[in-house]
């Protein structure tokens, strides 16, 4: 499935690989309408789906200046535990520190948790060494030891190492001779130290983090070389370039260093690509709704802005911490698996049959029914027009057996009865994750538009508007393919920490001066290899500061161009930045009391261009007569009606429908509920609220 | 009436106002208890009887409970003394009234809306020192609560907005860290700022008289839902003892029994049988021991909205003259080993009742350590931290390991930012093998923590608990193991007479302190475990291979594989 083009040199390709679909997106350039595809996942080698993606929107990759990729093989290896078998080395003492955590539990109420690390008790090896809180190495590192330790994992079958030791952002030495000796018996690139991708105080959230890079290194690292290996096959001699969680884009090389850096690439993709369009629209205050085969995550734009947080646990205890946007993550899809358990309940996800096999319909080999299959029999997709390409219909009849032998049967439905309640189960579980992160911090839904997009997303929109009450729905021109747009868009960002832990009146301004350039520099380094247009560039530094005696900080932003003189910013500077922003979030000073600079963060960041979006609109020529597509049934709240079906991409700007009505596209189908109507707005947004 | 999405945006909105006011306290908070462990709460009160009306999630669960009764001693002193005022601020931290111990301050605010009381705001966190006569105030010694520190009734801090600085001065001299004392109720002043912008701006949203119906329909529906619950449990009686190992000053064991009777919507915690109040400092109040049932029971029955609706169904026998409704100056600063214990009565008695709601008992010690001393520059240092240790096993599987207290949220300080700030040295941070407590689902493994002295000298003291009764399993689990400390002196190393409770330990530089803290208890008897799960724990450390053979009868060869019949014969023999 593709719109033929006449491809113009220098296009810029966003792909975006979720669990069960990869999308494309990009704007030709000569005619300026956008091209897009989508194909399903390959999850042996995501690197095939992805060149399938490129080549169904008829793109040549010779001919393509830059591939921007957001991806979940980080997110979902690290979900599924699927990363690399990984090795610890850490000093004497202290390989528990991954296990115990911050001595936390999973609910606040209730004690049935547990936790399995991501490197089990046995592959993490302790050796003689200590480094001291001020930085003195009070035990040097024994290089023989570490050499010893790393070949007892090799022979335990570790593919990848963290090397973590106790106050190593203090000083980093022993960390770096650990690194060196590993590193002469290790057998690949797969080895890292806490310093290097973390140099922060708090050793179990620099353990937990180097731990999670190392443990992705070795798949990201496959997935990444073989990518390389089949463009440049395909004679592509671009720049491949990749969404990072927040919200900017890294090179390969760096995501091959940072992988963990990628563990919410693909969704924060499609957050900055929501923000874009519903701004565009004139929507400020957003709830993202990504809804693919796998997963739904939510993000809440409020006021325009994303939230992004220091750090996340991607699920109990696996804290990663880098700056990303706030996505709350559940498991149910398109592909989500509906099953009733020994107790007589419906059950609708995690469990998710993904794209291979994917739902019964698709004939490939599952045979429990899903969303996607309940969707199918109630009449909402289209049988013979699957979304994704591969396939050339959907078997309605197999996807009925399957509902009536799993769900019907064992809750005495008939099909229709069982798939409508597989569609009502899955609906309030989508609600309930967009109440977490509106209604239950406070945010009335009654303010806030949902932007449903993924390939399931639209599908539901309606549902989902008024299980919330939420105002309306604003559903994407191309929804299947937000996060592809998204990546388009998305600006060059990197984030670099580095932890100073001196006291205000004996800060060094020079060595800070040095600091912020020699971090700022790096970051331009990286933005440079990009080699990709950039409108602008913008250094950001901040420090982390608190009273001395206090163990949390605020982050004080120095003013631009404070390391602009080469001599960095002096300590009065520095205090009336910590002092704005202590009075900014609690409103009193302590005065005698002495300031402390724990962290000196430094974020570059490289804008690049935006397109108009209004370059998505509906062509001119357009009219609602022009779209339909006849009728089809489709069951509704226990009847069957006659509904009109529409060519989504066909209809004219200003077109209303009135609901009950299924709106079609390549990449989507959007259903309209009785009682709602759709409206499309100028960018070919459709407005989903209610009717009258 | 309130229309349900209201309601639902209302309730998110009220938590998040207290949710923010913990955020605000932890963040700005100077001492690690209130900034890394957590040890602070907020919320909103009933006007007239205090109740709970909302409830921080994040702050300490065990102040849930107890700080009602705090607000509810500052409504007395208004009933006595004259209506509060617009921009007063009381503080206090008297624990008889207010519950808990004199470390935990309240800071309890009227909210006027419109010249008319609509409800108090109040902050309560736990102050890094606040005198006595040891630092950090967990004096196991203790006979009278002059001992444990300051004792403040309630007075106001501020007076119609004006601060009444002579109060902080006050304060200020009776702490060896008045700097973090004075940053700490500053933060907690800012959090109770925050929460009456916060609310201020709710009200003008939705008005006063659909938030006083949410309050109401909120605190029905927990207490619908709490009935249902108890409903759901079969009636009868279930009895169950358990026992502190001593309260600091005499070795003598100090019992607390529950009687629980369930008949119908009703349950009643009878807790007459328990010891009577004693000479050292694990004596509580009333109101403390009301706030740790309320704790135990939202562990069970999780999905019940926290206010004050759960504890309606609820009645409480707590005779006078007992451990658990201790009166001035009866010491009470270790409370939390008391409190811990009301719960692990609870579970037991839970499990017997409703075998499906079941899980081992945790750790059940606090661990409160504090090492002190001076500095070159002569400034006072003081390290005081809270040990983590096992949860119990439960239905779905192995408890946690190196957990929180049930009545707690706390995360541990880092011990990178611990090094940084005082004169010691970690020499291990692990976990403690065959600490779990064996059973089908293995309680959770306590922590190993060693450190070293880098100062020329510092005094030492822990209040601890379980070093004598070990933490209990269910449906035939088996107990964790006890707690264990250990101290370094000249003539080599020690343990305190009294099992975990000890002050006066005078450490010299390179001397080291070594804390063992206890395991879960055991979901379910040991020989049920599958012999590969021992397999696994013993390959992972968690079980020594003696471990596996005389807790589990599971024998192993020489690589860790089950020896089959081996493990067959003895558990046969096991089982007679």
């Amino acid at each position: 499935m593709s719109e033929t083009v006449s491809e113009t040199p220098g296009a810029i390709v966003g792909v975006d690989v979720g669990g069960t679909f990869t999308d494309v997106f990009f704007l030709d350039a000569a005619s300026g309408r956008p091209v897009i595809a989508k194909v399903p996942t390959t999850k042996d080698n995501p690197a095939e789906g992805f060149l399938d993606g490129i080549a169904a929107a008829s793109a040549t990759p010779g001919k393509l200046a830059a591939i921007v990729h957001g991806t979940t093989v980080g997110t979902n290896a690290l979900l599924e535990r699927r990363g690399a078998k990984t090795g610890v080395i850490t000093t004497r003492g202290f390989r528990d520190v991954l296990e115990m955590r911050r001595r936390d539990r999973p609910q606040t109420w209730g004690l049935w948790g547990s936790f399995r690390p991501v490197v089990p008790r046995d592959r993490r090896l302790e050796v003689d060494e200590r480094t001291l809180a001020d930085g003195t190495v009070e035990t040097p590192v024994d290089a023989a030891q570490v050499r010893d330790a790393a070949a007892r994992l090799l022979a335990a079958g570790a593919e990848a190492l963290a090397i973590f030791f106790i106050n190593a952002y203090a000083n980093d030495a022993n960390e770096r001779a650990a690194l060196a000796a590993a590193g002469a018996v290790w057998p690949n690139a797969h080895l890292v130290a806490s310093s290097q991708i973390l140099p922060e105080i708090r050793e179990f959230e620099r353990a937990s983090t180097t731990a999670l890079n190392a443990y992705l290194q070795p798949v990201l690292g496959r997935y990444f070389h073989d990518l390389q290996a089949t463009l440049r096959r395909r004679k592509f001699a671009g720049q491949v370039l990749v969404v990072q969680s927040n919200g900017g884009v890294m090179t390969v090389e760096t995501a091959r260093r940072l992988p963990v850096r990628t563990a919410l690439s693909g969704p924060a993709a499609g957050v900055i690509a929501a923000a874009h369009i519903a701004a565009a629209a004139g929507h400020a205050n957003v709830v993202t709704c990504d809804m693919g085969g796998t997963s739904f995550d939510v993000s809440l734009i409020a006021e325009g802005r994303s939230t992004l947080s220091p750090q996340t646990a991607i699920d109990f205890g696996l804290v990663i911490r880098t700056p990303m946007i706030e996505i709350t993550t559940i498991g149910a899809g398109g592909g989500s698996i509906a099953a009733v358990d020994r107790g007589g309940l419906l059950q609708v996800g995690p469990e998710s049959a993904g794209s291979d096999p994917g739902p019964v319909c698709y004939g490939l080999g599952n045979e429990r029914p899903t969303v996607t299959d309940a969707n199918l029999v109630l009449g909402r997709i289209n049988a013979e027009r699957p979304i994704g390409g591969k396939l050339d219909h959907l078997d309605v009849a197999a996807a009925q057996r399957a509902l009536t032998a799993h769900v019907g049967a064992p809750l005495g439905l008939d099909t229709t009865a069982a798939a409508e309640a597989v569609i009502r189960v899955a609906n309030a579980r989508l609600a309930g994750a967009i109440r977490l992160v509106s209604i239950e911090r406070g945010h009335d839904p009654r303010r806030f538009v949902a932007m449903p997009f993924g390939g399931s997303g639209a599908l539901h929109a309606g549902a989902l508007i008024r299980e919330v009450g939420l105002a309306k729905a604003l559903v994407p021109r191309y929804p299947g393919v937000t996060s592809a747009l998204g990546c388009v868009i998305a600006d060059m960002r990197h984030d670099a920490v580095r932890t100073l832990n001196r006291r205000l009146d004996e800060l060094d301004e020079a060595a800070l001066a040095a600091e912020m350039t020699r971090l700022a520099a790096e970051g331009r380094t990286l933005l440079g290899q990009a080699g990709i247009a950039l409108a602008e560039s913008e250094d950001r530094f901040e420090l982390d500061m608190c009273y001395l005696g206090q163990t949390h900080t605020v982050a004080a932003r120095l003013p631009a161009g404070a390391e602009a003189a080469g001599a960095g910013p002096t300590r009065a500077v520095v205090c009336a930045a910590f002092e704005a922003r202590y009075r900014e979030l609690y409103g009193r000073l302590l005065e005698g009391i002495p300031i402390r600079v724990l962290n000196l963060r430094v974020t570059t960041i490289g804008r690049r261009p935006k397109f108009d979006l209004a370059l998505l609109a509906p062509p001119a020529d357009a009219t609602l007569e022009a779209a339909k597509r006849g009728n089809r049934r489709v069951w509704v709240a226990g009847v069957w009606h006659e509904v009109a079906l529409y060519e989504r991409l066909a209809l004219p700007r200003d077109a209303v429908v009135a609901g009950p009505a299924v709106l079609e596209q390549p990449d989507a189908t959007t259903f309209i509920e009785p009682g709602l109507r759709g409206a499309v707005d100028r960018f070919g947004n459709l407005v989903i609220e209610a009717a009258g | 009436m309130i229309d349900p999405v209201t309601l639902a945006v209302l309730k998110g909105r009220l938590e998040q106002i207290a949710d923010e006011m913990d955020a605000t306290l932890f963040r700005s908070a100077f001492n690690p208890i209130i900034a890394e462990a957590h040890d602070a709460s907020h919320g909103l009160y009933d006007a007239e009887s205090g109740a709970t009306l909302v409830q921080g999630k994040s702050g300490l669960p065990i102040f849930v409970g107890a700080m009602a009764f705090a607000v509810k001693a500052v409504i007395d002193k208004t009933a006595r003394e004259g209506p509060p005022d617009d921009g007063d601020v009381y503080l206090f931290n008297d624990p008889y009234d207010g519950g808990t111990h004199l470390s935990d301050f309240k800071l309890v605010r009227p909210f006027f809306r419109r010249g008319r009381l609509f409800c108090y705001l109040a902050s309560v966190g736990h102050w890094h020192d606040v005198g006595g006569n040891v630092p950090g105030n967990y004096n196991p010694v203790a006979t009278e609560s002059f001992q444990e520190g300051i004792l403040i009734p309630p007075v106001k801090l501020f007076e119609k907005g004006v601060l009444r600085g002579e109060l902080i001065d006050i304060l200020k001299a009776n702490s060896r860290l008045p700097d973090s004392l004075y940053g700490d109720l500053n933060g907690q002043i800012n959090a109770l700022d925050l929460g009456a912008r916060r609310l201020a701006d709710l009200l003008d949203d939705y008005g006063e008289a659909v938030v006083a119906e949410a309050f109401d329909e909120l605190r029905a529906r927990a207490a619908r839902l709490m009935r249902a619950h108890i409903a759901a449990l079969p009636d009868g009686a279930y009895a169950r003892e358990d026992y502190l190992d001593n309260d600091g000053i005499s070795d003598i064991p100090l019992r607390i029994a529950l009687d629980m009777r369930v008949r119908g919507e009703r349950l009643v915690l009878d807790f007459s049988r328990s010891a009577p109040a004693c000479a050292g400092p694990v004596n509580i109040a009333r109101s403390t021991a009301i706030a740790a049932c309320y704790v135990a029971l939202k562990h069970v029955f999780r999905d019940v909205p926290a206010n004050a609706g759960v504890l309606e169904p609820v009645e409480f026998v707590i005779p006078e003259g007992s451990l658990l409704s201790a009166t001035a100056p009866r010491p009470v600063g270790g409370y939390t080993e008391t409190v811990l214990r009301i719960i692990d009565v609870i579970f037991c008695a839970i499990a017997e009742a409703a075998p499906a709601l079941a899980n081992g008992c945790a750790y059940g010690t606090i661990n409160a350590l504090s090492l002190a001393g001076h500095r070159r520059d002569g400034s006072r240092w003081v390290m005081f931290s809270f040990f983590g240790g096992g949860h119990g096993g439960h239905p779905l599987g192995d408890g946690l390991n190196h957990g929180n207290a049930p009545i707690s949220t706390a995360t541990i300080p880092p011990l990178e930012i611990l090094e940084a700030a005082y004169p010691v040295k970690f020499i291990q941070w692990a976990l403690r093998p065959d600490s779990g407590g064996p059973g089908k689902h293995r309680g959770g493994l306590g922590g190993v923590y060693g450190i070293e002295l880098l100062a020329e000298s510092a005094d030492v003291s822990l209040f601890g608990e379980r070093g004598r009764f070990a933490p209990p399993g269910v449906l035939g689990g088996a107990p964790g193991a006890c707690n264990r400390f250990q101290y370094q002196q000249d003539d080599g190393p020690h343990e305190p007479p009294l099992a975990s409770k000890m002050v006066g330990i005078r450490l010299s530089r390179g001397q080291r302190l070594l804390l063992q803290s206890p395991g879960g208890g055991g979901y379910g008897p040991a020989l049920e475990r599958a012999p590969e799960a021992v397999a696994e724990d013993v390959r992972l450390g968690y079980v020594s291979p003696e471990g596996a053979l005389r807790d589990y009868a599971v024998a192993l060869d020489p690589e860790g594989r089950v020896d089959a019949p081996a493990t067959a014969a003895l558990r046969r023999s096991a089982a007679r």
